[in-house]
């Protein structure tokens, strides 16, 4: 019954992946995307990560994809020039990825249940986001302040790359 | 953990969710397919052009966006992650105490610093 979970999610993310790169309508490709969050979502929901589930439907599927349709929308991008060459470098890295997963699955011992197992124990039926809370402001505090200042960067960077627009509108 | 225990488990976690996609599936689908029932149909070159409260369609729709809107969504996301650190702080915060308020405040004046920058250059503003 997990593996119908799994094969359910795993299918419908590999079928709305396909979509995003194959549809003609820019939008219609973001619609996808949204499609293919919500699964991931559930996925997560299947491996009892509650908190990185909510994670996924709230940041990615509430915030990222509204940045990804502006970015679709600010590009204006025209239905067919999208592709221009890179149908060989997507076919190698889609090949490499393949082979990755054959080798992945001839190699399927018992080492993924087992981790899972280990984690489930470690953090000793606390719910998902307390033990998350539990490590992330005493063992990873200092990483959890350097993303702080890494989103400060990242808004600074976005500023200053569209300032110029803003600038001239001005002028 | 046998595979008729995780189903229960889910259903009885999940269910209100499932309940509201399915009602929220059905109610899109409903909509559309009873709109198209009872419409009536006398389609006329008029009625099929793109409607725009009235006034003549003048061009594609699909033009280029002013880059504010990129801004507004950057900023957005930004701060929605800030928001998303404040969940697992407040469920531990009984557990972490006065450093886990002090680890708080050091992230968000982090934020303020941010917030402060993108009200100075203007980027809240729309003209």
């Amino acid at each position: 019954m997990e593996q119908a979970f799994f094969f359910y999610f795993a299918f419908v993310i590999a079928a709305t992946s396909v979509l995003v790169v194959a549809l003609r309508n820019p939008i219609y490709s973001t619609l996808a995307l949204l499609v293919m969050f919500f699964h991931v979502a559930g996925l997560y929901v299947t491996l009892h990560a509650e908190f990185l589930a909510a994670v996924q439907i709230i940041v990615y599927a509430g915030a990222i994809l509204v940045l990804y349709l502006f970015v679709v929308m600010l590009l204006n991008l025209k239905q067919d020039v999208r592709y221009h060459r890179q149908w060989p470098m997507a076919a190698a890295v889609g090949a490499t990825l393949v082979i990755e997963a054959i080798i992945l699955t001839a190699m399927k011992g018992s080492t993924t249940p087992a981790a899972a197992t280990d984690t489930e124990t470690a953090i000793g039926g606390a719910g998902n986001t307390e033990a998350i809370g539990d490590v992330l402001y005493t063992t990873y505090l200092f990483p959890f302040e350097v993303a702080s200042l890494i989103l400060l960067v990242a808004m600074i960077g976005a500023i200053v790359l569209a300032k110029k627009d803003i600038g001239e509108r001005e002028a | 953990m046998s595979g008729f225990d995780l189903l229960s488990e889910y259903l009885t976690h999940y269910f209100p969710i499932l309940f509201f996609v399915v009602i929220a599936l059905f109610f899109g689908i409903w909509s559309l397919v009873v709109s198209y029932l009872v419409q009536p149909k006398y389609p006329e070159p008029e009625k099929l052009t793109t409607y725009e409260c009235g006034s003549e369609p003048f061009s594609d729709a699909r033009m280029p966006f002013p880059v504010r809107y990129y801004i507004f969504a950057m900023l957005f996301v930004i701060f929605d992650i800030e928001v998303i650190f404040l969940y697992p702080w407040a469920v531990v915060f009984t557990k972490i105490e006065l450093i886990g308020l002090i680890e708080m405040l050091v992230f968000i004046g982090l934020f303020l610093v941010a917030y402060v920058y993108a009200w100075r250059k203007g980027a809240l503003e729309w003209d």
